[in-house]
């Protein structure tokens, strides 16, 4: 038990530092800069300065448009065809699932570089549609959503379709009320995973100003190298890392099952 | 609507009989292509950024393109990139580290995994506390761990010396020594991850019936015994996903090392994503980066198909 607690300390260690050094005031010297214990008294000056040479707001607001942008274009394309994989007969049904199950192999990161060339082609460098394009289509989120689908009773569907409804709106009024869960499933590990990314936004955005969270943290990451800055720094990785740790503690049994899920399923 | 328009256009010409048949066999083949609509958008972008780019590497790493010219310039040179790869020190170091530190991160990541799982699998308020913390690193971005752990390995003043220096120990250079560097890197990898294979295991222990631990517990098997005969055997399919998610993971991400040490010192910490990063991004060797992005790319195919069976498994009803 003793060692439990020791390792789990030791593992929240740099979230503990993060938090204390964040708040620590400017004065307090570089020598205790690694100090666990809190100062007083606390400041908000580390925060106001991040905030003010970092252009956070602007990097939140370009993280906020790239993750829900994605997120909105992913819940169509992966509702469509998990509805196709889960409930239609078509020749080829097998093949084509294997044509998706290669996605979760030949991930996009690993293809960066012929992929900036398509970006280029498509005349989205430099874009955040650009940041988004490679992960329009999801396998993983194609697989949660036939999952999803084919547990669902088809009764409510026949219900429906008997009634004379099409089949769009059986998609939207029936099956996919009943199918929130995968979805809810779906946009926490895709949010989480692109609110993170890092490697290709870096590639493809080049205006400052279009800036992701990410890139904004490294490039000040780089800038504390020189100068002792080190309470900004913790500050600015705090910003980053809040509204995800955040929304994590406010709704964990949901992310744990949603992170469970996207493993055993897809 | 306008499907019934030309229906109607269709009778005019045709006679009876085949007028009757048009529009079933029209519905018929609408009904036929309805699947494939509904795939349409997800096989547009699969097309666009998970099939064309392979195609695209494997032309481009048969032809060389000096920087900066046009199309015009561009020479077929056959394997020509794939031996300069090769033969570059810098590859091989890379390719070298990468296995290095892929077995180095997968082996404590996994004990540690399996070691939090067991240790917090019973539902109480003190194991719900430990889940999160273990947890809370695999939700941080890479580049914030990083950040955080610039400040650790931090010589003299920073967190790791700070505290060692308190129990008389003087910590090397942890990122400048091309000895230690790419351990200090792992060291924050198996940080980062192993709370997030760590839910697995638990998913997968809940999933062994309390019958075969109990019928062991009434055998007299001790708890070594029964990790080592019951448990271990059972979580077999979650290890060996486990494995395969994290393989890719260890291949596909670099963040840390851009942020950290960009490859140094003198390529210790250098791995193939960030080698074909660099190849592309600041030495503009394309027919390099993409012969490299190959050779990966056939790397996690390899690791894929060897597992082809357990995901296909998973994906299915």
């Amino acid at each position: 038990m003793a060692l439990l607690a020791t390792v789990a300390f030791l593992w929240a260690t740099p979230f503990l530092w993060t938090l204390v050094a964040s708040f620590r005031p400017e004065g307090a010297g570089s020598v205790n800069m690694a100090s666990l214990v809190p100062d007083t008294p606390q400041t908000l000056d580390n925060f106001r300065n991040a905030l003010e040479s970092g252009a956070f707001g602007l990097y939140y607001l370009n993280t906020i448009i790239v993750v829900l942008g994605l997120l909105a274009v992913q819940c169509v394309t992966v509702s469509l065809a998990g509805y196709a994989f889960a409930r239609l007969r078509f020749p080829g049904r097998d093949v084509l699932f294997y044509v998706f199950l290669l996605q979760l192999m030949l991930v996009p990161p690993a293809l960066i570089v012929p992929n900036l060339r398509t970006v280029v082609d498509l005349g989205l460098y430099d874009t955040l549609p650009g940041v988004m394009a490679p992960y329009f289509a999801s396998a993983f989120g194609t697989f949660l959503m036939r999952q999803t689908f084919l547990a669902l009773p088809r009764d409510f569907e026949e219900a429906a379709a008997i009634d004379g409804a099409p089949w769009w709106a059986i998609v939207w009024y029936v099956l996919l009320p009943m199918a929130q869960p995968g979805l809810v499933a779906f946009a926490i590990v895709s949010v989480t995973a692109h609110w993170n990314e890092f490697l290709w936004p870096l590639m493809v955005i080049n205006d400052p100003a279009k800036q992701t969270l990410t890139i904004g943290l490294a490039a000040f990451t780089r800038g504390a190298e020189g100068g002792k800055e080190w309470g900004v720094l913790a500050a600015g990785t705090l910003l980053v890392m809040a509204p995800l740790a955040v929304v994590f503690v406010a709704f964990q049994r949901r992310f744990v099952d949603s992170f469970v899920f996207s493993g055993v399923k897809g | 609507m306008s499907l019934a328009g030309t229906t109607q256009a269709f009778d005019g010409i045709e006679n009876g009989s085949a007028a009757k048949m048009q529009p079933r066999w029209r519905r018929r083949l609408r009904r036929r292509l309805f699947p494939y609509v509904l795939l349409a958008p997800s096989l547009l972008f699969l097309g666009l950024f998970t099939y064309l780019p392979v195609v695209r590497v494997v032309v481009e790493s048969l032809h060389d393109r000096p920087h900066g010219t046009g199309a015009a310039m561009v020479s077929f040179v056959g394997f020509g990139n794939y031996s300069k790869v090769l033969a570059d020190p810098a590859f091989r170091q890379a390719a070298l580290n990468n296995l290095v530190y892929a077995l180095g991160t997968l082996i404590p990541t996994l004990v540690l995994a399996l070691a939090f799982a067991l240790a917090v699998q019973r539902s109480n308020r003190f194991s719900a506390v430990l889940r999160t913390v273990f947890f809370l690193p695999s939700l941080v971005p890479l580049v914030a761990a990083a950040s955080l752990f610039f400040f650790i390995f931090l010589p003299g003043v920073g967190l790791l010396d700070y505290y060692l220096a308190k129990i008389g120990i003087t910590g090397p250079n942890w990122l400048g020594d091309s000895d230690i560097a790419l351990w200090s890197v792992i060291g924050l990898t198996v940080w980062k991850n192993a709370g997030y294979y760590m839910l697995f295991y638990i998913a997968g222990l809940q999933n062994i019936p309390h019958d075969t631990i109990e019928a062991a517990l009434i055998d007299g098997a001790n708890a070594w015994q029964r990790l080592r005969y019951v448990i271990l055997p059972a979580l077999l399919p979650t290890t060996s996903f486990v494995v395969v998610i994290a393989l890719i993971n260890l291949l596909t991400s670099v963040d840390h090392v851009i942020v950290l040490t960009r490859g140094g010192p003198s390529n210790a910490t250098n791995l193939l994503l960030y080698y074909i990063f660099q190849s592309a991004h600041e030495n503009f060797e394309i027919g390099k980066a993409a012969a490299a992005t190959l050779l990966s790319v056939a790397v996690l195919l390899a690791i894929s198909l060897a597992s082809m069976r357990i995901m296909g498994r998973g994906a299915q009803p």
